[in-house]
């Protein structure tokens, strides 16, 4: 506790036994994608994986139309996240280095909003979308996810400390207008902040499944829908599902262990500052 | 858009006049249109920049939730045009309905059994993770690792780990000499395994919360506490808890608000795929699923809608409640 002392043996054994616990589902369904449905029913299961992963994951894209799904989740989380990052990081510089009028009022609003149950608005918001024809369409998933309030509160978090006035103060002198101010002085300062916000965002957009699923048809769905799909068999064949599961997550792991530090470090920062 | 004409005419040259920097040029009362625009800039521009994040939250967040309320005094089916007023009605077949209390109370149950726990475990992994450790971070990145799988993925996996029949957690409880539990057919199992999903998920994100605000409390707290004598038990309880009152309270509600909607882990535990019944007599149905199963299965949109605003009554009074019991519990009163 003190950080004087290295930590002892027993912290290390504890946290890896964690560690163990998270990775092993994972783990448990690439071994089960990786062999046949027979091994669901052997006594004692085999613990190194088989070599049939690729036949099991060439079955998926078979069973459901997976590469559309893929294209679909691409576009999707790829607007999605474009616009999030944009219109959170314009919202966050002003309200961390504009003045005027209501200014804190609107940002404790924003925060407010944050403890809103939004998804408890999906039956309006489901005939709204119908009514504009937008249902089994994908901006009927897009629009309502351009911007976020974590999004707004977080950039404007990092931008109070990380953008120094001065530098507006000199832009403006050069005659700058605020949208150039914001475009040439604020977009650059808030990078650390504007890429882990993009990386949460993509995460979450890619793993949305409640308002996809009432919104979307089956025949143009996310990758999550697919997957959804393939459980819904009469007879569920795991070694065919999970091959789905490990072929929609390895993206998102990739990504993660790419930048995996500036996600932690993000939700630290997020954290203290929250 | 203001702020976009005065993008381009700035860019014609520099103006270095607007009112709220006094700069070398002596205020006029004759301002300029090039100043005038300017200061239409200053003025109007912050508000541009917020608003698209009050308009979309007004039409899609706002607007439907209150909607909702609106609906729910229908008889308003999905297929069908016409809507007929019934007032109250949804709300009084509402609080007659077994099924909507069944559903209440396993969502009740599987927040209990998921929270609880989880908060807990949070606050032990991340005094773990607050020792001098060698590679800090990459214990840090694996302990957050579950948070990137999708809970549609969560769900199937861990409904074929708690698989009645082949799945290894019954083939474990077998090998230590235990009876296998039927995970989907009863209710508190059910429970159980879906708490253990949501808690597998979320324990290091948790963690990791918590482990920030652990890493600001100073240090010279604790070695006043040490000159003291004071254990590494009581320290926790004296000094890391009361510290981390308003992080907890943070994790509290975020948790409260999503764990009362849970809806994609029961419905992929279901051992009949793609129903939305939650188990076989609704043991483990929670109430999103069935707000689900009513609006879009058998497309009752105004019931539906009359779920959807008792649950958010309901998240409500239990986001209050949790919080008081949050101020309480996690500190001895004292002002901070």
């Amino acid at each position: 506790m003190t950080g004087l002392r290295r930590a002892r043996f027993w912290v290390y054994g504890l946290l890896a036994a964690f560690i163990i616990g998270s990775v092993f589902p994972f783990y448990w369904s690439f071994l089960v994608a990786s062999r046949d449905s027979g091994m669901m029913t052997q006594k004692v299961p085999p613990l190194l994986p088989g070599g049939n992963f690729f036949a099991n994951a060439a079955r998926v894209f078979d069973t459901v139309p997976f590469w559309r799904a893929l294209g679909n989740s691409v576009i999707v989380s790829g607007t999605v996240t474009i616009s999030t990052v944009l219109l959170c990081t314009l919202a966050g510089f002003a309200f961390a280095k504009l003045r005027f009028r209501g200014r804190n009022g609107l940002f404790l609003f924003v925060i407010a909003t944050l403890a809103v149950p939004t998804q408890l608005g999906i039956i309006p918001l489901y005939i709204a979308m119908a009514d504009f024809g937008w249902a089994g369409h994908l901006p009927a998933v897009i629009i309502p996810n351009l911007v976020s309030a974590i999004g707004v509160f977080w950039m404007r978090q990092y931008l109070v400390s990380a953008l120094p006035d001065e530098l507006i103060e000199a832009a403006r002198m050069d005659g700058c207008s605020m949208l150039r101010v914001f475009w040439h002085v604020a977009l650059p300062a808030s990078r650390p902040a504007a890429a882990f916000l993009g990386m949460f965002t993509f995460m979450m957009s890619w793993n949305d499944f409640l308002w996809p699923l009432v919104v979307l048809d089956p025949e143009n769905p996310t990758v999550q829908l697919a997957l959804e799909r393939l459980q819904s068999g009469y007879y569920v064949d795991y070694s065919l599902v999970l091959a789905g599961t490990t072929l929609a997550t390895i993206p998102i792991l990739v990504v993660f262990v790419l930048l995996g530090r500036q996600i932690v470090a993000g939700i630290m920062a997020g954290a203290v500052k929250g | 858009m203001s702020s976009g004409r005065s993008a381009r005419l700035a860019e014609r040259g520099p103006t270095g006049r607007y009112p709220e920097v006094p700069g070398p040029v002596p205020q006029t009362p004759k301002l300029t249109l090039r100043d005038r625009i300017s200061g239409w800039d200053v003025k109007f521009s912050p508000y541009v920049y917020i608003a698209p994040f009050f308009i979309l939250f007004g039409l899609v967040g706002l607007f439907p939730l209150l909607y909702t309320g609106y609906v729910s005094l229908f008889d308003w089916d999905l297929l069908d045009e016409t809507h007929k007023f019934i007032g109250f009605n949804n709300y009084i077949d509402l609080f007659q309905d077994d099924q909507f209390y069944t559903t209440l109370v396993n969502t009740l149950s599987i927040f209990l059994l998921s929270s609880v726990p989880q908060i807990i475990i949070a606050v032990l992994l991340a005094a773990l993770l607050n020792t001098n450790l060698r590679a800090p971070t990459g214990w840090r990145i694996g302990v957050l690792l579950p948070y990137v799988a999708s809970l549609v993925a969560l769900g199937i996996i861990f409904a074929n780990l708690f698989g009645p029949n082949y799945g290894l957690v019954n083939g474990f409880l077998e090998l230590v000499g235990l009876d296998r539990i039927d995970w989907q057919a009863s209710r508190f199992a059910s429970h159980i395994a879906i708490a253990v999903m949501i808690n597998w998920r979320w324990t290091g994100y948790n963690a990791l919360i918590v482990l920030a605000a652990m890493q600001a409390i100073p240090k010279d707290v604790y070695e006043a506490a040490l000159i003291d004598g004071a254990s590494a038990f009581r320290r926790l309880v004296s000094i890391t808890l009361p510290l981390l009152r308003p992080t907890l309270i943070f994790v509290v509600m975020t948790s409260t608000i999503g764990g009362l909607q849970v809806f994609t882990e029961p419905k992929l535990f279901d051992s009949m795929p793609g129903s939305n019944n939650g188990g076989s007599s609704n043991q483990f149905q929670t109430v999103t699923l069935y707000l689900y199963q009513t609006g879009f299965e058998s497309q009752h949109l105004g019931y539906a809608s009359a779920i959807a605003w008792v649950l958010f009554l309901v998240i409500i009074v239990i986001a209050v409640i949790n919080f008081l019991l949050t101020r309480r519990l996690a500190g001895t009163g004292e002002k901070k």
